[in-house]
């Protein structure tokens, strides 16, 4: 992996109570996992206990630009111990508030999974709300901090998923976020979709050689 | 050039002990060994230091035995001695009733008259009370099948010295002179000796009665009128005088003191007491037993083995082959593991130092001539002595063949399943740690000292190794070459601390978790390098402080929340302290050490309690600045 000059370090805060029950979200962790330029932050498996270390937590997300929140979509929002973590570690007076500046012009991305299909998610589906529009309140959550919400990666239908699917998922995801490490994404592109594997190719300036 | 008065003596011995039994367990020989050398260093034949005053010291330290009889006794509730009953009288009177027979028959074969033969075979059937049962503390056999059954052998042979001391003057060959002599003060003119029979019982069993009911109504009122002027000392002089006090009664009813004291000691078990009795008695049992074996060494009459050294030799070897075979059978009979049979006969197979007392008792009963006597003390001497070698031997080489050769057996079924988990220690520690591995798929392998708790895993299909997990060939045969955690749950902190240099010298690979008893524990844990450390009692007092904080008007989750944080706190300062205590250098006086370290803790407990890391669930900086009231 050539390292980019003007690289964008990720952290990415994956939640996932049961890794090891899940195929979709397995995957998408196991391609990112490992690369450079990527902190790869198990939640669960770091605090089994929800005892969220805050200073640590805050130091991480400070020595980062984008932070991803990578976790299935349990009740229309992410799983516990990430709301545990918002709540304790977004404190008023560092994330928010007149002295709250530590987030400012950071970058912030949702990955999602969902086990219904794309259909469900609309006002006419089973769900009734488009999945962007359920993730409101991490949008707000990472407006009120300053940070720039990207629109989602959103995975949807996972219930009924061939591995081939899956495969291809993964390969989105990997290319997604490289892409965001190494500054080959076009923003304005981005925001025209309302999640960002829509159309990839429109999205992300693939390098000649790279993938 | 002995015999400079008490300070004198009292330096020979106490240096003798200081030099010689630290380089004994160094090499492995375990302390007895190293007493029995340094009694024989400094005794007549070595640098003769000391001379014949070694049978005197001889007799006052055999109330080691006593000690140490009653501090069993202490560790012994009620009912684990009733449900000892059918090996003591079972195991331990076969054992001494066919050992007489056999040895009793070889006597008659040489031409010995039959009460000579009969009070020999009497005689030389009891074992070490204090070989043996110090032998297996100090490697923590006594709890396993072998050493119980050693145990409950050593207590009727105790229970047999009273009849013992009865029949041997009946066997006096010329007129049958019942008088007791000027032995022992152990053994010596007794209330009892001119009376009948029934009476000699009705006062016995009078004895036994006030010990029991004294020791169940008496002595707690006692205690703790003497607790309350919280002179420490005064205390320990009320244990010793406990303890003296029934001696001399037992002695005066003609029972053995060691007998008594075991009774009172098991009378006293459930009592507040015993953890204060056992603390202060400790100390004076470990000198006087230490006494005791010097004292064996420095008796053993090497100008005698010298004069005739193949006949001493030959009974040595005759009389410790018999024990055994006959030790072995019965082992056989009652149902004895290999291994653990081995054990128990092994231990067993001297003479004890009971014999010194009975043989000179017998001797002036006029059973038994001087002539004949005075090699058979050398041979019970020389037993004695070899004991701590013989067991070593059976721990060196017998033992490690059968865990290997299981080892080997099984193997062959079960590569394909190499459990990754090794756990030294299935006690309530261990059993619960496996568990919850097994319950969750992961194979364990276990290797446990208690051969009943590994008859019984095995069993039910579980892979279980009997033996001492500090060997590193019993750690290969476990697999530990191919495992990656290696889980100590040995209540012994010695013994963990041994097993992990053993595991990191042999099997750098494995990651070691280790029960640590307690701080300072945990200290020589980090020290040894060791990274996981679970300190035994700290998650349940951290419940109870929970339970407590909640009791008290808390909410459950902030109880909750202030324990994980505590802990985390508690255990970042463990290693900082470690770290400190590395520093320095020696730590003489480790009850001040321990004051000071809590001092520390409690120190930085508070320090940190303003610390809230939990202030995102806090409102009141959000009150200071969104709160104000909106028409103001």
């Amino acid at each position: 992996m050539d390292a980019q000059v003007p690289a964008t370090k990720i952290l990415i805060l994956f939640a996932h109570p049961a890794l090891e029950k899940s195929r979709v979200n397995r995957r998408l962790a196991d391609v990112v996992r490992d690369l450079p330029g990527v902190t790869f932050h198990d939640l669960y498996e770091v605090y089994p206990e929800f005892d969220i270390d805050v200073p640590t937590e805050q130091s991480l997300l400070a020595a980062h630009q984008l932070a991803v929140f990578q976790h299935p979509f349990f009740w229309y929002s992410t799983p516990a111990i990430l709301k545990q973590w918002q709540d304790l570690v977004l404190q008023h007076g560092w994330a928010y508030g007149s002295a709250g500046t530590a987030l400012r012009g950071k970058m912030m991305l949702s990955v999602v999974t969902t086990g219904g299909r794309e259909d469900a998610y609309r006002r006419d589906g089973f769900s009734r709300f488009t999945v962007r529009e359920l993730l409101a309140p991490i949008e707000q959550t990472a407006y009120l901090c300053g940070m720039d919400y990207l629109p989602p990666f959103v995975v949807h239908g996972t219930h009924r998923m061939t591995d081939v699917e899956i495969a291809r998922h993964a390969d989105d995801y990997r290319r997604v976020i490289c892409a965001l490490r190494d500054g080959r994404i076009d923003f304005a592109a981005a925001r025209r979709h309302d999640r960002i594997n829509r159309r990839l190719d429109e999205i992300v300036q693939d390098p000649m050689v790279e993938r | 050039m002995h015999g400079e008065g008490f300070f004198y003596q009292a330096f020979v011995y106490l240096a003798a002990a200081v030099i010689s039994v630290p380089v004994a367990r160094r090499l492995g020989l375990g302390s007895v060994l190293g007493y029995l050398i340094a009694g024989v260093a400094i005794g007549p034949f070595g640098l003769g230091l000391i001379g014949e005053e070694g049978q005197n010291i001889m007799q006052f330290a055999e109330f080691g035995v006593v000690m140490m009889l009653f501090l069993i006794g202490l560790e012994l509730e009620p009912t684990r001695v009733w449900r000892l009953r059918a090996p003591i009288l079972g195991l331990g009177g076969l054992q001494v009733v066919s050992t007489a027979a056999v040895v009793a028959g070889i006597g008659l074969a040489i031409g010995l008259p039959w009460q000579a033969a009969t009070a020999i075979g009497l005689i030389l059937s009891l074992s070490s009370t204090a070989i043996v049962l110090q032998t297996l503390n100090e490697r923590g056999l006594i709890k396993t099948g072998g050493g119980q059954s050693s145990f409950s052998v050593l207590l009727f042979q105790d229970l047999a010295l009273i009849p013992m001391l009865a029949v041997l003057p009946l066997l006096a060959a010329s007129t049958a002179a019942v008088h007791g002599g000027e032995t022992t003060a152990a053994h010596g003119s007794t209330w009892v000796a001119g009376l009948p029979a029934w009476e000699r019982t009705a006062v016995v069993v009078g004895a036994v009665a006030t010990i029991v009911v004294g020791g169940r109504f008496l002595t707690r009122p006692a205690f703790r009128l003497i607790a309350r002027t919280r002179l420490r000392e005064i205390f320990t002089a009320a244990a010793l005088l406990l303890v003296i006090g029934i001696a001399l009664l037992m002695a005066q009813v003609g029972l053995s003191p060691a007998l008594g004291t075991f009774v009172a000691g098991v009378v006293l078990a459930n009592s507040e007491y015993r953890h204060e009795l056992e603390s202060d008695i400790e100390p004076f049992k470990g000198l006087l037993l230490g006494l005791f074996f010097i004292a064996v060494g420095a008796s053993i009459d090497f100008a005698l083995i010298g004069s005739r050294p193949w006949l001493i030799l030959g009974l040595v070897a005759i009389l410790l082959t018999v024990k055994f075979v006959l030790l072995f059978a019965l082992g056989r009979v009652f149902g004895m593991g290999l291994d653990q049979n081995l054990l128990f006969a092994f231990a067993l197979a001297q003479g004890g130092e009971f014999a010194f007392v009975l043989f000179s008792f017998a001797t002036q009963n006029d059973v038994l001539e001087q002539e004949i006597v005075a090699p058979l003390v050398a041979v019970v001497a020389l037993s004695m002595a070899l004991t701590p070698f013989v067991m070593l031997i059976n721990e060196r080489l017998f033992q490690p063949r059968l865990g290997t050769r299981t080892a080997e057996k099984r193997e062959a079924d079960v590569i394909d399943e190499e459990s990754q988990v090794i756990i030294a220690g299935f006690g309530r520690f261990g059993s619960v740690v496996g568990r919850l591995l097994t319950a969750n798929g992961v194979r364990t392998t276990v290797l446990d000292t208690d051969s009943d708790q590994v008859d019984m895993l095995r069993r039910i299909g579980l892979k279980v190794f009997y033996g001492d997990a500090s060997r590193h060939d019993l750690l290969a045969s476990a697999g530990a070459a191919t495992a990656r955690l290696l889980l100590l749950a040995l209540d012994s902190p010695s013994k963990t601390a041994e097993l992990v240099r053993t595991a990191r010298k042999h099997f750098p690979h494995l990651t070691i978790l280790a029960r640590a008893s307690g701080r300072s524990d945990a200290y020589d844990l980090i020290e040894l390098g060791v990274e996981h450390v679970y300190r035994e009692t700290l998650d349940t007092s951290l419940r109870m402080g929970v339970d407590a904080l909640r009791l008290v008007g808390l909410r459950t989750y902030h109880a909750h929340r202030a324990a994980r944080k505590f802990r985390m706190h508690d255990e970042a300062s463990v290693r900082d302290l470690a770290a400190m205590r590395h520093d320095r250098e020696s730590y003489i006086n480790l009850a001040r050490e321990r004051i000071r370290d809590l001092e520390e803790l409690l120190l930085s407990d508070l320090r940190d309690r303003d610390a809230d890391a939990d202030a995102g669930w806090d409102t009141d900086s959000l009150r200071q600045e969104f709160g104000q009231p909106a028409d103001d």
